[in-house]
């Protein structure tokens, strides 16, 4: 009897240290994932296509062309860590630019065009964030409303595109930052300093914790006496001024401003999130996380212009992926949930 | 009297009706309703016939809610029907042929049951959240109608397949026609059986309903079916309006839409009680909007901004903080009531809004 519990103990223990491990840091596996799932794209494209794939030129292009993606992804983050979802963002991102180019265009100067773009953004977020906070309306159905209003005042703005020719905003695309043949753009840099920063706040603030911790159970984060409603409408404020931050990074890059820019652009932000391992159902994930997934998306939208074949199957890869990661999450939950 | 103001639909129709009175008052010409060739003309025919794709849509959205759901992919499964019927109606050699054009439809609806099939499969059975599991499918779905009609928009001229669409049926449009079988149809299924019943059990309390023998899973999976099936009904009334499939414009924010029509009706949004009822009239009440922003001469394009601000305005009033203040508005002069368990406001927002 003895010598088969010592047995069975002796036979199980390498198993049981990686389910150990496993449970201790469950919630950056699909994190991790991601990170194979993006060395595995860039190696793969590297052997299989032309063997000049990986170059400092395409990965450096990689950030400039997501980079308004990767801002929209990093406040989504903030959202979806809070068991909300942000339908608006891509709205939100026209919104914004066609506003900023029209105040350009009107003879106003940057330090006003600049702001007001952040503002307009911040301010549907704060509508979202007060619906969701203090009239109890879905994430889902608030946003909806934040998107439809978005979309509506940026044709309200202008009906057609409007070409920005201020130098200080095509600036932001133009200028590069040399080093050897790699190069960063004011864009790009925008875009790593929001990661930057997020990361700090999510992971070294009061606010922060208070992030993950409405995300893990919002009764006990209040319970706790923490200040959910504050930082639940932030959370959405952040996501709108992600989402005005945005609007100003693509209309530097297409150097105008257009009312149909960012349609579904809120489905690929969601997606570039849970691609980067945060759980749709709040309080686990990483900002980090959101940058894997962004250069994952874009990763597989250069390969797929590399190969020459339809951007339609991006819409189909990504779906795969999305659908992948989901299955993945929910293994994850309820192996955590059998724990308990 | 108070019978009537409490009853659900009470604010709805009110909303409806006040539209039109706005409407007919505006241009005297709304209500009029022309005899041409011994078919109906007017705004109102226009309303009518406009709003079967929505119907449709919001029909089965209408269930798929009940069931504590959502599905974001039924404008993608439109766009999805819509390329597979015109794609075999464009490669066979007889495009005007009646019986060509039943294939057509045969084949794109049993797609969209599919793909209904494949949406229900994920929330039923791998319990995955319905926003994202149809959200794969949303994403998705485009991609696959852009393949199918080879990333060009496929365009057709057969007869039979416009009849659909803009086709009069003795005097009123066709597609009129095809959104009243489906109300009835539903209506009749579910509730003159007990499936409607059993449909809002599983949608207030999956689990007690499971335990008390509703097989919850064959429900929810038969919900997304349905809608699927809907959906791709509605996107081939969406193609044969504009004789094409255009897999990116088809069907564009109609899941917001329908959402919004459901929500109208006074369809809770946490799943449970549903009023097709409800549904239908949220419908009207979109259209009716849509063609009085037109009248207006907004630019379609900016209509949105009135959508966000209905939706603004329909959440604020539903919510129960306003409902709190409102009833204590009224309540001020009879005795003071305790403060209401929220759970039981939160129930009660879902049947009476």
């Amino acid at each position: 009897m003895s010598t088969t519990t010592t047995e069975a103990v002796r036979v199980e223990r390498p198993t049981s240290r990686v389910e150990t491990f496993l449970g201790r840091h469950a919630a950056m596996i699909p994190t991790f994932a991601a990170v194979i799932i993006l060395i595995v794209l860039l190696a793969g494209a590297e052997a299989f296509l032309r063997g000049d794939f990986i170059t400092a030129r395409n990965l450096s292009a990689l950030l400039l062309d997501n980079a308004y993606l990767l801002i929209l992804a990093v406040g989504m983050t903030f959202v979806i860590l809070t068991a909300g979802i942000d339908l608006s963002v891509g709205s939100v991102m026209a919104f914004t630019g066609i506003l900023g180019a029209q105040l350009l265009v009107s003879g106003q100067p940057v330090w006003v065009a600049v702001p007001a773009m952040l503002a307009g953004g911040a301010a549907i977020g704060l509508l979202i964030g007060v619906l969701v906070q203090y009239f109890n309306v879905q994430p889902f159905i608030a946003s909806l409303a934040g998107l439809f209003l978005a979309r509506g005042l940026a044709f309200v703005v202008s009906l057609s595109s409007i070409r920005v020719e201020e130098p200080a905003v095509l600036w932001l695309q133009q200028t590069r930052f040399r080093l050897g043949d790699w190069y960063l753009t004011p864009t790009g840099i925008i875009a790593l300093l929001t990661v930057a920063v997020a990361a700090f706040v999510l992971h070294l603030t009061r606010f922060g914790r208070t992030v993950y911790a409405i995300g893990g159970n919002e009764q006990s984060a209040r319970l706790m006496g923490l200040d959910v409603a504050r930082t639940k409408v932030a959370a959405y404020v952040i996501s709108g001024f992600c989402g005005g931050l945005a609007g100003l990074a693509l209309t530097a890059y297409s150097g105008a401003g257009y009312p149909r820019n960012g349609i579904g652009t809120e489905l690929d932000a969601i997606a570039a999130v849970v691609i980067g391992g945060t759980l749709l159902t709040g309080g686990r994930g990483y900002v980090l996380g959101s940058l894997i997934g962004v250069l994952v998306f874009g990763t597989i939208k250069t390969i797929i212009s590399f190969m020459g074949a339809e951007q339609s199957w991006m819409q189909i890869i990504v779906g795969a992926l999305l659908l992948l990661f989901i299955v993945v999450q929910r293994v994850i939950v309820s192996r955590s949930e059998r724990r308990r | 009297m108070t019978h009537i103001w409490k009853h659900r639909l009470f604010w709805p129709l009110a909303a409806l009706i006040t539209l039109i009175v706005v409407n007919s008052v505006a241009r005297p010409r709304f209500l009029s309703i022309t005899m041409r060739d011994g078919q109906l003309y007017g705004a109102l025919i226009d309303i009518l016939r406009g709003s079967a794709p929505l119907m449709l849509v919001a029909l089965g959205m209408t269930i798929v809610i009940a069931t504590r759901g959502i599905d974001l992919s039924v404008g993608a499964i439109m766009a999805v029907s819509g390329a597979v019927a015109l794609t075999v109606i464009d490669g066979s050699n007889d495009p005007s042929n009646l019986g060509t054009v039943l294939v057509a439809i045969a084949v794109a609806v049993l797609v969209a049951l599919v793909l209904g099939v494949w949406n229900g499969f994920l929330v039923a059975v791998l319990g995955i959240q319905p926003i994202i599991a149809t959200l794969v499918l949303m994403l998705a779905g485009r991609g696959v109608a852009l393949l199918i009609t080879g990333g060009f928009i496929t365009t057709v001229n057969s007869d039979p397949f416009s009849y659909i669409a803009s086709g009069y049926l003795t005097v009123l449009p066709f597609a009129f026609f095809i959104s009243v079988a489906a109300i009835v149809a539903l209506g009749v299924v579910e509730r003159r059986t007990a499936l409607g019943v059993l449909t809002e059990a599983v949608g207030i309390n999956p689990e007690a309903s499971r335990l008390a023998g509703v097989r919850s899973r064959g429900i929810v999976w038969g919900a997304y079916m349905l809608s699927g099936v809907l959906a791709g009904v509605a996107g081939i009334i969406y193609a044969s309006n504009i004789k094409a499939a255009d897999a990116n414009a088809t069907g564009l924010f109609i899941e917001l839409y329908a959402i919004l029509a459901v929500v109208l009706g006074g369809t809770s949004l946490a799943g449970g009680k549903f009023s097709i009822a409800g549904t239908v009239i949220g419908v009207l009440i979109i259209q009716t909007l849509d063609s009085t922003i037109l009248f207006l001469g907004v630019p379609s394009a900016q209509s949105p901004v009135f959508f966000a601000l209905v939706v603004v305005l329909v959440v604020v009033v539903q919510s129960p903080r306003m409902r709190r203040v409102i009833g204590s508005m009224t309540r001020r002069r009879s005795r003071p009531e305790p403060d209401p368990d929220p759970e039981r406001d939160r129930e009660r927002t879902g049947v009476a809004a």
